[in-house]
């Protein structure tokens, strides 16, 4: 990687390059990999703010003890389906709902959108020195699959699901909740909703992969492919490798419910935890999907911004593979509690730990690279370090976690919950966040306003450790996950954690104005606005590049 | 140049096909997995599935002199119109030597019924060691209205038992009964009409 250097050449050829058709055609039939990118963006943002409000109103209702709002949104809900006075069950039935799409929304419409089918659309081709995706039909294939998923899942919240209206299964669907214990259409259309989204992922993946194995610019070796470009092909791995068993494993829950089959079903001879196996045999490395790609752009980002290259290239991109390989063996220390053998038990655990090695070659290789560096703190840099800061707190939750003994007494806590948010919301939120302000000026043209990206940082950062810190106590204390009450003794941390929700919105709320404003009266971006540390392809094209760019190809010395 | 691209798109074509098969593949594994774990589950006794063994294999097996005592829990899905529980509630056998546990189950309904057990055992390690040479639970069980039915289990408890570290010290292993509706009931209904 730090012998990238393009020709120097901007590519503007004189014939109509920038040709761009008409609206509908270039949004509704793109296929440019830059105006899916934006549209994946854009409806990242869309699922954000839908996933983000369904947050709200759990803490709203979580903030004190008792049940305060929740039954009469559930009234309100049934209302709107002409239904009428919610009772108990309905509305503890409309809090699963709320974690499910919470969850799904978040895993499946926000992240992974955002930073696969978002900056890796955009970035990908620009940085390995394409004109474009290998198939670019397919990509827009892809993004429009997601939009159905979208509408089934938000859909199902408006049919029965059993005990009330909508999906109340959790993200993870585990049968027999989902399959004897959901009665009515919404969980199959939250588990066909999954299977549209899944496919559009796959069919991602297969792109990803053929673009970058075939179509780097002559010269780019994978060892001097940036790390971005690398987090992405393991990423397209993870996901062609297990969202295929996730769709095997809900497509038998479909058949549980509606033809007669017993996978998951005892009574036929079938076992609910295979059902937990294939689950988290996919469920694993989504995880690492959810974060790979993040961990691609925080090295860009710390390498600019430190005006150095980054620290052991060879060993962060191979730290990637080996996460995403051993990604793949350790899915059962989700299931510590299923009644496993100790000797099981152990090897997840160890094996679990093992992953540690790998992320913390990462962690340490971004301080390296900031060792001795001159470093300037814009916007992406407070992201990047913000990122590495949260990422390692919930990195080092996750090694406790990961023993299998200790797992016996936090699982399924909100020491667990606070642990996922660390790595997820805080670590794959923040890493995108860093990407969004790191390349914002290069997709739009437009400079962001650095005095409003600092603020919406700082009130971020703030926000969210005051939101998530205090449920590592509460989980410590015993509090269980996905209740919508509590008793009085957990009311303390719970209060201050709602109050971390408020301090985070007006952080989100700082971002869109920012958004707003840079596109309207934002300064125009120069080609490369970050000035020498910023070092690959993208960086020699304008801002925004060119509709079609490197129709001659840049060599890589 | 027309021929450099067409090479880059027959290249592509055949890495997307590599990678649809990967897709593909996966796929098969995931449904393949069904029969897979049941083979798992079978072979080492995980999640304390007990294992089924001939009369010519059991012949063979040598008695002890360890005395273990063997719990039985009776469940009955609430589907099921059945009373299901065992003769005594505990037997003390000795390891290696052949038992038989009788299980009553009566048809508390107006109606044939046919039922079907699952079954496994505490602690799930002893699963491995756990053989059963006839059981009820290997076929699904008919009951007239009103009728009660002895249902036997013939077993013994593998002396390798013994030499395993992680099980020598089990001195008691629960065997669970749990009986739910045969999923094909229907056909009995169907099938009276005939008799």
């Amino acid at each position: 990687m730090t012998t990238i250097t393009a020709d120097g050449h901007i590519d503007d050829h004189a014939h109509d390059a920038d040709h761009k058709p008409a609206f509908f055609q270039r949004w509704f039939m793109s296929t440019n990999h830059k105006d899916i990118g934006t549209l994946y963006l854009i409806f990242a943002i869309v699922a954000g703010i839908i996933g983000g409000a369904i947050s709200g109103l759990m803490r709203l209702e979580l903030a004190e003890p008792g049940i305060q709002y929740l039954q009469m949104w559930a009234t309100a809900h049934n209302g709107m389906m002409g239904g009428g006075e919610a009772s108990l069950d309905e509305a503890y039935h409309l809090w699963n709902v709320l974690i499910t799409a919470h969850g799904l929304i978040m895993v499946f419409f926000m992240v992974m959108p955002a930073m696969i089918g978002g900056f890796g659309n955009w970035f990908v081709p620009l940085m390995i020195g394409a004109p474009d995706m290998a198939f670019p039909r397919m990509n827009n294939v892809s993004f429009w699959l997601l939009v159905p998923a979208f509408l089934l899942l938000f859909g199902s919240t408006f049919v029965p699901g059993g005990t009330g209206l909508g999906a109340g299964t959790g993200w993870t669907v585990y049968a027999p909740l989902s399959t004897s214990g959901s009665a009515g259409p919404a969980v199959d259309m939250a588990i066909l909703s999954l299977h549209l989204a899944g496919a559009s992922s796959i069919l991602g993946a297969i792109n990803f992969i053929t673009t970058i194995f075939n179509m780097r610019a002559p010269g780019m070796t994978l060892h001097k492919m940036p790390l971005f470009v690398w987090s992405v092909l393991v990423t397209a791995f993870l996901l062609l490798l297990s969202l295929p068993v996730l769709a095997a494993a809900i497509t038998m829950l479909l058949t549980d419910r509606n033809f007669g089959t017993t996978f998951y079903d005892a009574a036929g001879g079938g076992d609910p935890v295979l059902y937990q196996h294939l689950f988290w045999f996919f469920g694993h490395p989504e995880v690492y999907i959810m974060i790979l790609p993040g961990f691609g752009m925080i090295s860009h980002i710390v390498s600019t911004f430190s005006r150095k290259p980054v620290f052991g290239y060879l060993g962060m991109a191979y730290a990637m593979v080996a996460i995403g390989v051993v990604g793949f063996v350790v899915w059962a220390h989700h299931m510590f509690t299923t009644g496993m053998s100790v000797n099981v038990k152990m090897y997840f655990t160890a094996a679990t730990m093992v992953i540690a090695v790998p992320t913390g070659i990462k962690i340490f290789s971004w301080i390296a690279t900031m060792w001795g560096g001159s470093m300037t703190f814009k916007t992406p840099m407070m992201w990047a370090l913000g990122f590495i800061f949260m990422f390692t707190v919930g990195g080092v939750t996750g090694v406790v976690l990961a023993n299998g003994g200790i797992d016996d007494n936090l699982h399924d806590t909100y020491y667990v919950v606070a642990h996922f948010h660390y790595v997820l919301s805080l670590g794959a939120v923040f890493s995108i966040f860093a990407g969004f302000y790191y390349w914002f000026p290069k997709m739009s043209g437009r400079m962001y306003n650095e005095l409003l990206g600092q603020l919406h940082f700082w009130i971020f950062f703030i926000g969210v450790n005051i939101l998530f810190f205090p449920q590592h106590f509460l989980g410590q204390q015993g509090m269980p996950r996905r209740y919508a009450d509590y008793p009085e003794q957990f009311a303390y941390w719970n209060q201050i954690s709602s109050i971390g929700y408020a301090v985070m919105l007006v952080g989100v709320l700082i971002f869109f104005v920012n958004i707003g404003y840079s596109l309207l009266a934002g300064r125009k971006a120069v080609g490369n606005y970050w000035g020498e540390g910023a070092t690959t392809l993208e960086w020699t094209l304008s801002s925004p590049p060119p509709f079609h760019q490197f129709e001659t190809l840049p060599q890589i010395k | 140049m027309a021929t450099a691209s067409s090479s880059l798109s027959s290249k592509n074509r055949r890495s997307g096909m590599m990678a649809a098969l990967m897709g593909l593949g996966m796929l098969g594994m995931g449904f393949a997995a069904v029969p897979l774990y049941e083979v798992f589950c079978r072979v080492t006794g995980y999640a304390g599935t007990t294992q089924r063994v001939g009369e010519a294999e059991a012949a063979t097996v040598k008695s002890t002199t360890r005395v273990m005592s063997i719990r039985f829990d009776s469940n009955v899905n609430s589907a099921l119109p059945w009373s299901f529980k065992p003769e005594q509630a505990v037997d003390h056998v000795t390891v290696g030597a052949r038992d038989m546990a009788i299980f009553l189950a009566t048809n508390n309904s107006d109606k044939p019924v046919m039922g079907t057990a699952t079954f496994n055992v505490t602690p799930l390690l002893a699963g491995q060691y756990f053989n059963k040479i006839q059981c009820f639970c290997f076929s699904e069980q008919l009951l007239e209205p009103g009728q009660t039915v002895r249902m036997p289990v013939l077993y013994y408890v593998d002396p390798a038992i013994l030499d395993d570290p992680e099980t020598k010290d089990i001195k008691e292993i629960t065997l669970s009964y749990t009986f739910y509706r045969a999923a094909d009931d229907q056909a009995v209904d169907a099938a009276k009409g005939d008799s």
